[in-house]
């Protein structure tokens, strides 16, 4: 069979997101998604029925242990991302996520014209986080910090544990508990809607770029085409010596 | 004639006590109980009665601003009769628009008299806020702002108690949009430890507890970072409320009078502010311990925390979006940006088909092409 392309591109499998940042990236996902669900419930309960008497049911207990579990393990989570940005690889370095460089922020400019306004252009090419998601990812480091001072804020006054009780100052901040569970609970919705956007997003590069990107928080790999390999076509948003 | 007003010896409490007609009996019933509201241990009694027997009793200057007198009337009906009857009538004697005989040029000579006499040594005790919009003449008492009259008390002071809402955070009057800037006063007195004694009113024997523990120790109880006492405002009403159960075993009031009200469910979906409001209300009560807004079947308001007023809706736990419109809450506000989000998300889908058309369609048929070439 006649071959009707001239050119198929050969793809070269990269190793972008490392074991850890992967555990990383479904823990956080899951403890997200546990957060949020008993959050909700715990903000406003459902009307649930039942035959059986009071003391025999801890239905809200239940669902505040899920949230309090949960929290550590995002708290903890969200420690080790930190810490793992300082020894991970090129594409989980700290410096991929804050626009330090006028390199950086052309490369966020570029982005926003090629992907979200779908101005024609050069495609960029990034297979770690381009400059957009990568400062993205940055604001929604500062939306865990907020959830985990007001979180453990609140809980501190309930928390017989040392860690809690070092958040005992931010309520204060705020002028007392109820200030600070509502920005606890606006901040919520920053995750609800960056989660929407973020799974759209890998969709969508997954369908238009065809270099792996769903799959990629799975088993890590991602292509890139040996072309943009040989030319150095590729980028990162920052340098990172390595 | 000033000399008579105050003598030059104040007796002690514990005389007052004497004279007053109580007996030892009494005077012990009634320390005990402060040691354990004050949060000490048992062997602390004899220390705290020591205190009020051999110390003369300290002479307090208590001033009414901006407020209801709620927080006077709650301790007058704190539950042992001498916390009034020595507490008050005596310590207060001094100086209080609301209980004085005093009145006029007399009574505001016994505060000068107070205040030059007993210079460092009395206690401020405050109750309601400080109005300094235009120039502080929405409280003016004998020709004098209420800013100049506490500054003037409070340069002195050995110590400063801010009785209820009003002078811990401005309670009701700061409102918004808080026409006569009413201030509460530690954002007015510099350099001088404020004792936050919050509540719309505070409970009476929280009251009386703060006084016996200024007279037993000599200082200012320990307080939290919102400068309350931890002795009173360390737990949350939720934390000893009766009704904490239902809460745990997820079982609310769903509105007033319904079933679940009948039961004595939790009110938390009623809007109860319980678990976001520090007192001691759950557990010393109000009127003698008879009991408490919860008790009676209504949400808790959350007096004692700054703002409340402004930090929502009493009914509703839910509250309003600053800037937003009263109606919209954050859930109403994070519905219609997940709506709007969802639109832009649609529209960006169909736009990536036409306008990258030629680049899926070559990731497609390049896959094709391999596809077709793999002998199966």
């Amino acid at each position: 069979m006649k071959t009707k392309y001239l050119h198929v591109h050969r793809l070269r499998r990269v190793y972008v997101w490392e074991l850890p940042v992967r555990y990383y990236h479904w823990l956080n996902a899951l403890a997200i998604i546990a957060l949020i669900i008993t959050g909700f419930f715990i903000a406003d309960p459902l009307a649930l029925q039942s035959k059986d008497e009071a003391a025999m049911r801890f239905t809200m207990g239940w669902v505040r242990v899920i949230h309090f579990i949960a929290s550590y393990i995002f708290f903890f989570n969200f420690l080790f991302r930190l810490y793992w940005g300082f020894v991970g690889n090129k594409y989980a370095n700290w410096r991929q996520f804050i626009p330090t460089s006028r390199k950086f922020i052309k490369e966020m400019w570029a982005v926003f014209k090629i992907d979200i306004l779908m101005l024609r252009g050069k495609e960029h090419i990034s297979i770690g986080h381009n400059a957009m998601a990568g400062f993205i990812y940055f604001l929604t480091f500062w939306a865990f910090l907020i959830q985990c001072l007001t979180g453990f804020g609140l809980y501190a006054s309930m928390g017989t544990w040392w860690l809690p009780k070092l958040f005992s100052w931010v309520p204060a901040l705020f002028g007392g508990d109820i200030m600070t569970r509502q920005i606890h609970h606006w901040a919520m919705w920053f995750f609800i809607l960056f989660a929407v956007i973020h799974v759209y997003l890998v969709f969508y590069h997954d369908y238009v770029e065809g270099r792996g990107e769903m799959s990629s928080m799975g088993g890590g790999w991602k292509f890139i085409e040996e072309d943009v390999f040989q030319n150095e076509e590729h980028h990162t948003p920052n340098k990172v010596k390595q | 004639m000033s000399n008579e007003i105050i003598p030059t010896q104040q007796p002690t409490y514990y005389e007052e006590v004497q004279r007053k007609g109580y007996s030892r009996r009494d005077f012990l019933q009634f320390v005990s109980m402060m040691t354990a509201f004050i949060g000490l241990e048992n062997t602390a009694i004899g220390q705290v009665a020591k205190a009020l027997e051999t110390k003369p009793r300290v002479p307090v200057i208590w001033l009414h601003f901006q407020e209801c007198t709620c927080c006077s009337e709650s301790f007058i009906r704190s539950s042992h009769p001498i916390v009034a009857d020595i507490l008050l009538d005596k310590i207060s004697l001094d100086y209080t628009e609301t209980l004085m005989a005093a009145s006029g040029f007399q009574a505001e000579e016994a505060m000068q008299n107070t205040m030059k006499k007993y210079k460092g040594e009395y206690i401020l005790c405050v109750e309601g806020s400080v109005p300094t919009g235009a120039d502080g003449v929405y409280c003016m008492i004998g020709g004098k702002t209420s800013l100049q009259i506490l500054e003037e008390a409070a340069e002195n002071a050995k110590a400063i108690i801010a009785w209820g809402s009003c002078a811990s955070n401005g309670c009701v009057q700061s409102a918004k949009p808080n026409p006569t800037s009413a201030t509460p006063i530690h954002k007015l007195v510099k350099g001088k430890p404020v004792i936050k004694v919050p509540g719309c009113p505070p409970i009476g024997e929280v009251m009386a507890g703060v006084i016996v523990h200024l007279v037993t120790f000599d200082r200012i109880p320990e307080l939290d970072r919102l400068g309350r006492p931890k002795a009173f405002y360390s737990k949350r009403v939720h934390d000893t409320c009766y009704r904490r159960p239902f809460y745990d075993a997820g079982l609310y009031v769903e509105s007033f009078d319904d079933e679940n009200a009948k039961k004595g469910y939790c009110l938390y979906k009623v809007g109860c502010k319980g678990p976001s409001t520090y007192n001691a209300c759950g557990v010393m009560k109000w009127n003698n311990g008879t009991s408490f807004p919860i008790q009676s079947g209504h949400g808790c308001i959350g007096c004692s925390e700054e703002n409340y007023w402004d930090n929502g809706r009493l009914y509703e736990r839910g509250s309003s979006f600053a800037g937003f419109g009263i109606e919209a809450n954050a859930d109403t506000f994070g519905k219609v940006a997940l709506g709007v989000t969802a639109a832009a998300l649609a529209g960006h889908a169909v736009m990536t088909n036409v306008r990258k058309k030629k680049l899926i369609r070559q990731v497609e048929e390049e896959g094709k092409q391999n596809e077709q070439e793999l002998k199966s």
